[in-house]
């Protein structure tokens, strides 16, 4: 197996993610998007730790405080559309537009 | 190492095994026109990248990805959409319309090739030495729990300010009784 393989499907998979992000309407599945670009950058970081054979497992140990804090993240994430779908009655990132005008 | 090479290697097939349903599955998340489709095809693509720390023999970071994605933060999307009550069958609303969805698919497609060229470019066919051992848990709580002990401390820090704020947001005050 090669690094560019791995380097490859995380490249993909962000770039996926981030089309999502950009599209998507619904707040949930915006979250869900940026997971997806989460677990690209987790990809990476696991195969450098693995191809530079890091005693300290840095790479490993950074994945998982990403996955640690990615997992805080959702949960204030939801807390907050729940919010904004309490007083809004919606969870469209379109009708989010208070302070535009 | 030539695309002969690879592609005679063994691993390699499983490697496409694993990583072509991934990316389909990534492309369901955000394309899908039924949300609960797209949040359980975020399923399958985060138990592929699993199944790839687990090829690269870091065991225990696949199975964090299983119990803390998988076990709890799928269960958290299904809940959001369920009180957000989005439209539970098929639409066209989920996403944006296509003058939209065209910049944005052009976007990705040039921050791909960039990654992708910057890639190749730096480590063109060089190979990842595999483990030889099949498991290395032990040494990643020992480095953990040495190296890595303050930063532990901060993160368990951070996850108990994110319940707290997570229940502070989403609680609904009770209505103010007579007289109180």
């Amino acid at each position: 197996m090669t690094i560019v393989q791995f380097l490859l499907l995380g490249a993909a998979m962000f770039s996926i993610g981030l089309y999502g992000v950009l599209t998507r309407r619904n707040a949930v599945l915006v979250l869900a998007s940026l997971e997806l670009m989460l677990a690209a950058v987790n990809v990476n970081l696991v195969a450098f730790d693995i191809y530079l054979g890091d005693a300290l497992r840095t790479g490993q140990m950074i994945t998982l405080f990403l996955i640690a804090i990615a997992a805080a993240e959702v949960g204030i994430g939801i807390a907050i559309i729940l919010m904004i779908f309490r007083n809004r009655q919606s969870a469209d990132v379109d009708e989010l537009d208070t302070m535009r005008y | 190492m030539t695309f002969g090479d690879w592609i005679t290697e063994i691993a390699n097939w499983a490697w496409l095994g694993i990583a072509i349903p991934t990316l389909v599955s990534a492309y369901f998340v955000v394309t899908a026109r039924n949300v609960v489709r797209a949040v359980l095809s975020l399923v399958v693509a985060l138990a592929g990248t699993a199944s790839l720390f687990m090829m690269l023999g870091a065991e225990f970071v696949g199975w964090t990805i299983v119990l803390v994605y998988i076990g709890a933060v799928v269960i958290l999307f299904l809940i959001g959409i369920m009180i957000t009550r989005a439209p539970l069958t098929k639409t066209a609303e989920l996403s944006q319309p296509i003058a939209m969805r065209t910049p944005a698919a052009l976007l990705s497609a040039v921050l791909f090739l960039v990654i992708a060229w910057a890639s190749i470019a730096s480590f063109g066919g060089e190979a990842i030495p595999l483990p030889d051992e099949a498991s290395r848990t032990a040494s990643i709580g020992e480095s953990l729990f040495t190296n890595w002990v303050i930063p532990f401390e901060v993160v368990s820090f951070v996850l108990l300010a994110a319940l707290i704020g997570g229940i502070a947001l989403a609680r609904q005050d009770a209505p103010e009784e007579e007289g109180a």
